[in-house]
C-alpha cells in the first residue's frame, strides 16, 4: 500500500511463545522511532491451532493494518502453507531449516543451534530484528525487562540466544532493505486499546471496577487489577455478568466512580441493568468490546455489529452516549468523556471498541496524566438545601447527587417509578414528570456531542464514512484513491450516540458517492444515519467474517 | 440517642394481616437497640411485597432489581465499608432470581446482614410457587403441586461455611429483632430467614401453621459445631427450630482488601504521580 510501510506476519501454534515474540518486537520497534499497527488473529484455544501476530511497520504514521505480508516469520511449517501466498514479491520468509520446506525467497534458520530448545522464539526475534537493521543492545534491553522477573538462567540463554542469532544473520544475503532509521527517536508508548482504555479510566477517577472473563474484553479488567493497590481501586470478578453490573451500580450509589468491561453476549445479561442505572440516575460507565456473534460466534475475532444492540439495550426510554473509539489515542480520551459525562448526567455511558482495537498496539505519544482532571462523584453537601430529594425535578433533569452516609441526609432511589424523595410511587403525574425530567437530560448531551471528522475534499466524488476501528483504514483507501486523481473524502464517528445531523448532513450531502464503511452485515450505522437524518447511505462496505477492515478490503470492495 | 420514631411510621401497600408488618416492626426495633442512625444505615432491596419494606422506614434505600440486591449491596458495602448494609426482600428473589448471588455472596464472606422474608409463595405476582414452597404445594402455577424439592436457605448456608445463619418466627417480633440486631453486629455475611405467613396466597403455611411448629433453639445449642448445626438446618417438618443455627469467624470480604484499609473508595483524588509512573511503564 504505501512504499514506506513493511508488514511483519510472526505465524505459530497458540503456546510457541509468539506473543511474546510479537510484544517484543513491537516495543522494540516503538523504542526504535517507528509507528505500528499490530493485528492480532488468535484462535479460542489455549495450545495448538494458528496464531498470528502481525506488525505493521512505517517510520510515518500509518493507521491501518495491511494484508499483503513482507517478511512471514513462520514459526511452524503450517505458517509457511496458510500465507505464502500473502508474501509480496520481494518478500521474504523466515522459517525453520529443520521443516524442510522449499520456498523463495526464504531464510532457512538453524533455530536449534542457535537457541537450544526452549528459546526458538527468542531466536526469531533475533533475526527479524537483524534483519530490520534494529539496535541489538536496544532489542536485548527490550527482552530483559520482559523477563526481567524471571531467574537469572533464563535471562542469559535468552540474551545468548538472542547474541547468536544477530550475528548469524549478519552473515546472511537477504532481500529484505532494513528500515530507514529514524534519527532521535521521541519518547512514545506502546499501548493497544484496551490498555488505554484502563488507564483513561486510571486518569478519570476510577475506583470500583467489576468483570466477568469474556474475550475480548478480559485485559481492560485486568490491566485495572494489576494497578489496583498503587491507583487505590477494587477490581471484582462477579458471579455473572448480572451481578457485575449491579455491583457497579451498587459501587457508584455508594460514591465511587465505576465500570464495567464485557463483550456483546455478556453484555446481553447486563441489559436489565443498564435500565437499571438509567431510572436510579446512577452513573456508570460500559465498555463493549465486540466480537462477532450471535450467540458465542467467533469469540476471538473482531465485528462492529453491536451498535444496535447497544443503542437500544434496556427497556424503557433514557438518555445515553456511545463512544467507538477509532484510534488507541481515542481509547484513553473517550474512556475519560464517557466517565465525565456518567457523572455529570448521572447515567449508563457507553464505550464501543472491538478486537482488534483491543489488542491492536499502536506508538503513541505519552499522555499527560499529571495535567488531567479526574472526575468527583456526588455533589457538595452544602449544595442541598431542606429535606433532600434524591430526583428533584430541575430545568435541566440532573438532581443534585448526595452519596449515602456521607451526610445526615438520606439518599433513597428506586427501580420503579419514584417521586422526587426516590420512594415508589403510582401516581402518574408524577411518572411524566420523571419520564420528562430523565429525557432533559439528553438536550445537554446533544450539546456535547464529539462532532465527526470531516477530511478531504469538500466537493469529493466519493465520501468514506466510517465509524470505531474502521477509521485507519478508511483512511489509507482514501489516501490510496486520491494518489489515483480521484477527489476524496473521509467522514469519521467517534461518537456514534447521539447524533447531531447539522454537524455532518452538509458533508454527506455534498459528496458524489457516499460509502458506508463499516464491520457487520447489515450497514448498522448507514441505517442509523438514514433514520436520524433522512439520508440514505445506499452503497456500503461491510466485512463480517470476523477479521478487521483493511485498506485493500475496501479498494477491492469499491472496485466491484 | 436514636428511638423509634427517628425510623417513621408510614402507610404501606400490604395486606392488613401480612407477617411484614411484625418484620418492619422488628427490623426498627433491632436498629435502635444497634444505635445505628438512619442515615448510617443503607438497606438494599430487590421486587416483591418484601423488597417495598425500605420504603416504610427512614434509611438510605436502594430498591433494585428483582433477585439482584445482594450484588449491589456488596458494591455499595466495597465501595463505603462504614455503612451498615442492610439487604432486605423475599424468598422469590433472594433464593430463586437471584440464587446465584446468594451463593457468591456467602463465599464472599460481604458484611451485609440479608433478611430474607419466607412465606413459601410469591405474594406480588398473586400465589405461584416459590424456590422454598413445599413438595405438593398446589397454586394456579403449579395445579398438580410443586414437583421439585425445597431449597433449604438455611442448610445451604450452613453447609458453605457462612458467617452467621439464622431463622426466625414473624410472629415473634422481640426474638426476631434480637436476631437482626446480632445479625447487624456480626462482622461478614448474615443471614435471618424469617417465616411469615402469607394471608393473601399460602392457605397452607399459615399463622398458626408456623406458630406450632417454630421452636426456640435451647441454650445448650452451641451456634459454632458445625456438623450440629447441619443436623438442626435439615429439620423441617412437625419441628421448625428458629434462633442463631450456626455462626463462625471468617474474616469479612471487604477487610481483605488493602485499598480498603484508608477506608472508603468515595471521595479520594488521583495520584497523578503514581499514574505517571505506570504510564511510563508503556514506554
Amino acid at each position: 500500500m504505501r512504499p514506506n510501510a513493511f508488514n511483519i506476519l510472526i505465524g505459530g501454534e497458540a503456546g510457541q511463545g509468539l506473543v511474546t515474540v510479537g510484544q517484543l518486537l513491537s516495543k522494540s520497534l516503538v523504542r526504535s522511532g517507528y509507528y505500528l499497527v499490530v493485528t492480532q488473529d488468535y484462535q479460542s484455544r489455549i495450545r495448538g491451532g494458528h496464531n498470528t501476530f502481525s506488525i505493521r511497520v512505517s517510520p510515518e504514521q500509518i493507521v491501518a493494518p495491511q494484508e499483503s505480508v513482507d517478511l512471514l516469520v513462520a514459526l511452524n511449517p503450517e505458517s509457511v502453507t496458510l500465507h505464502r501466498e500473502q508474501v509480496a514479491p520481494e518478500g521474504l520468509i523466515v522459517l525453520d531449516e529443520s521443516f524442510g520446506i522449499a520456498c523463495d525467497p526464504c531464510l532457512n534458520v538453524p533455530f536449534k543451534e542457535l537457541s537450544g530448545r526452549r528459546s526458538a522464539n527468542i531466536a526469531a526475534l533475533g533475526v527479524v530484528s537483524s534483519l530490520l537493521g534494529l539496535d541489538r543492545e536496544l532489542v536485548a534491553r527490550t527482552m530483559d525487562e520482559f523477563f526481567g522477573k524471571k531467574d537469572p538462567k533464563t535471562v542469559e540463554q535468552n540474551r545468548d540466544a538472542l547474541t547468536k542469532s544477530f550475528q548469524w544473520c549478519e552473515g546472511q544475503p537477504s532481500p529484505v532493505q532494513k528500515l530507514s532509521r529514524v534519527e532521535n527517536p521521541p519518547r512514545r508508548l506502546m499501548m493497544n486499546g484496551n490498555e488505554a482504555i484502563a488507564l483513561g479510566a486510571l486518569s478519570a477517577g476510577v475506583r470500583f471496577c467489576s468483570f466477568y472473563p469474556m474475550t475480548p474484553s478480559t485485559s481492560i479488567a485486568l490491566n485495572l487489577a494489576s494497578r489496583a493497590q498503587q491507583m487505590g481501586l477494587i477490581v471484582e470478578q462477579g458471579e455473572d455478568e448480572i451481578a457485575v453490573i449491579n455491583m457497579a451500580i451498587g459501587a457508584s450509589f455508594a460514591g465511587a466512580p465505576s465500570m464495567v468491561s464485557t463483550s456483546g453476549g455478556g453484555f446481553a445479561l447486563m441489559a436489565e441493568g443498564v435500565s437499571l442505572a438509567a431510572m436510579t440516575e446512577t452513573p456508570l460507565v460500559v465498555v463493549v468490546a465486540q466480537r462477532p456473534g450471535p450467540a458465542t460466534g467467533l469469540p476471538t475475532r473482531t465485528e462492529q455489529a453491536d451498535l444496535g444492540f447497544v443503542l437500544h439495550a434496556g427497556h424503557g426510554e433514557f438518555p445515553r452516549a456511545i463512544f467507538a473509539p477509532g484510534t488507541v489515542e481515542e481509547c484513553f480520551h473517550l474512556t475519560r468523556r464517557a466517565f465525565e459525562l456518567a457523572e455529570r448526567f448521572q447515567g449508563p455511558m457507553f464505550l464501543l471498541t472491538d478486537q482488534f482495537l483491543a489488542d491492536s498496539f499502536r506508538a503513541v505519544m505519552p499522555f499527560d496524566v499529571e495535567q488531567l482532571a479526574a472526575v468527583h462523584a456526588g455533589a457538595e453537601v452544602g449544595d442541598v438545601s431542606g429535606s433532600y430529594r434524591r430526583h428533584a425535578i430541575t430545568e435541566n433533569g440532573v438532581s443534585p447527587r448526595l452519596l449515602p452516609g456521607m451526610s445526615d441526609h438520606l439518599v433513597v432511589t428506586d427501580s420503579d417509578e419514584h417521586t422526587e424523595d426516590g420512594h415508589i410511587t403510582e401516581d402518574l403525574s408524577v411518572r411524566n414528570q420523571m419520564v420528562q425530567k430523565r429525557l432533559r437530560k439528553r438536550e445537554r448531551l446533544l450539546r456535547e456531542v464529539v462532532p465527526p471528522k470531516a477530511d478531504g475534499d469538500e466537493k469529493s466524488d466519493i465520501l468514506l464514512v466510517s465509524w470505531g476501528s474502521s477509521r485507519g483504514a478508511t483512511y489509507e483507501a482514501a489516501s490510496h484513491l486520491r494518489s489515483n486523481a480521484r477527489r476524496v473524502a473521509t467522514l469519521h464517528f467517534s461518537q456514534v450516540w447521539p447524533l447531531v445531523p447539522e454537524q455532518f448532513v452538509g458533508v454527506l450531502r455534498g459528496a458524489g458517492e457516499v460509502v458506508c464503511v463499516e464491520g457487520n452485515a447489515t450497514g448498522q450505522f448507514a441505517q442509523l444515519v438514514y433514520r436520524e437524518t433522512g439520508f440514505p447511505i445506499e452503497k456500503r462496505v461491510l466485512r463480517y467474517d470476523g477479521l478487521p477492515i483493511t485498506p485493500e478490503f475496501i479498494l477491492r470492495e469499491l472496485k466491484q | 440517642m436514636v428511638s423509634i420514631e427517628d425510623y417513621g411510621n408510614y402507610e404501606t401497600a400490604w395486606c392488613p394481616g401480612c407477617g411484614d408488618f411484625a418484620i418492619l416492626k422488628a427490623v426498627k426495633q433491632a436498629l435502635v437497640a444497634s444505635g445505628l442512625e438512619p442515615h448510617q444505615v443503607l438497606f438494599v432491596s430487590g421486587i416483591g411485597q418484601a423488597a417495598k419494606a425500605p420504603h416504610y422506614l427512614n434509611a438510605n434505600v436502594f430498591n433494585g432489581l428483582h433477585g439482584r440486591s445482594l450484588p449491589v449491596a456488596t458494591g455499595a458495602k466495597l465501595s463505603n465499608p462504614g455503612l451498615t448494609v442492610i439487604v432486605e426482600s423475599g424468598d422469590g428473589c433472594i433464593y430463586g432470581e437471584g440464587g446465584n448471588h446468594f451463593l457468591a455472596a456467602i463465599r464472599r464472606n460481604i458484611d451485609v446482614t440479608v433478611l430474607a422474608h419466607n412465606n413459601q409463595v410469591y405474594g406480588l405476582t398473586k400465589g405461584q410457587a416459590s424456590p422454598t414452597s413445599d413438595k405438593g404445594f398446589v397454586t394456579k402455577a403449579q395445579p398438580e403441586g410443586v414437583l421439585a424439592e425445597p431449597f433449604n436457605p438455611i442448610a445451604v448456608s450452613v453447609a458453605m461455611g457462612a458467617g452467621f445463619v439464622a431463622r426466625g418466627f414473624s410472629g415473634m417480633v422481640d426474638h426476631v429483632a434480637g436476631l437482626i440486631q446480632q445479625a447487624i453486629a456480626h462482622r461478614g455475611l448474615s443471614l435471618v430467614d424469617i417465616l411469615q405467613p402469607c394471608v393473601s396466597f399460602n392457605k397452607v403455611n399459615t399463622f398458626a401453621w408456623y406458630k406450632k411448629r417454630c421452636t426456640i433453639l435451647p441454650d445448650a445449642y452451641d451456634p459454632t459445631d458445625w456438623e450440629a448445626a447441619m443436623k438442626v438446618a435439615r429439620e423441617w417438618g412437625e419441628r421448625i427450630p428458629i434462633g442463631v443455627i450456626y455462626r463462625n469467624d471468617r474474616p469479612a470480604f471487604e477487610g481483605q482488601f488493602s485499598v480498603l484499609s484508608e477506608g472508603a473508595l468515595v471521595g479520594r483524588d488521583v495520584d497523578g504521580a503514581a499514574l505517571a509512573r505506570i504510564v511510563d511503564g508503556f514506554a
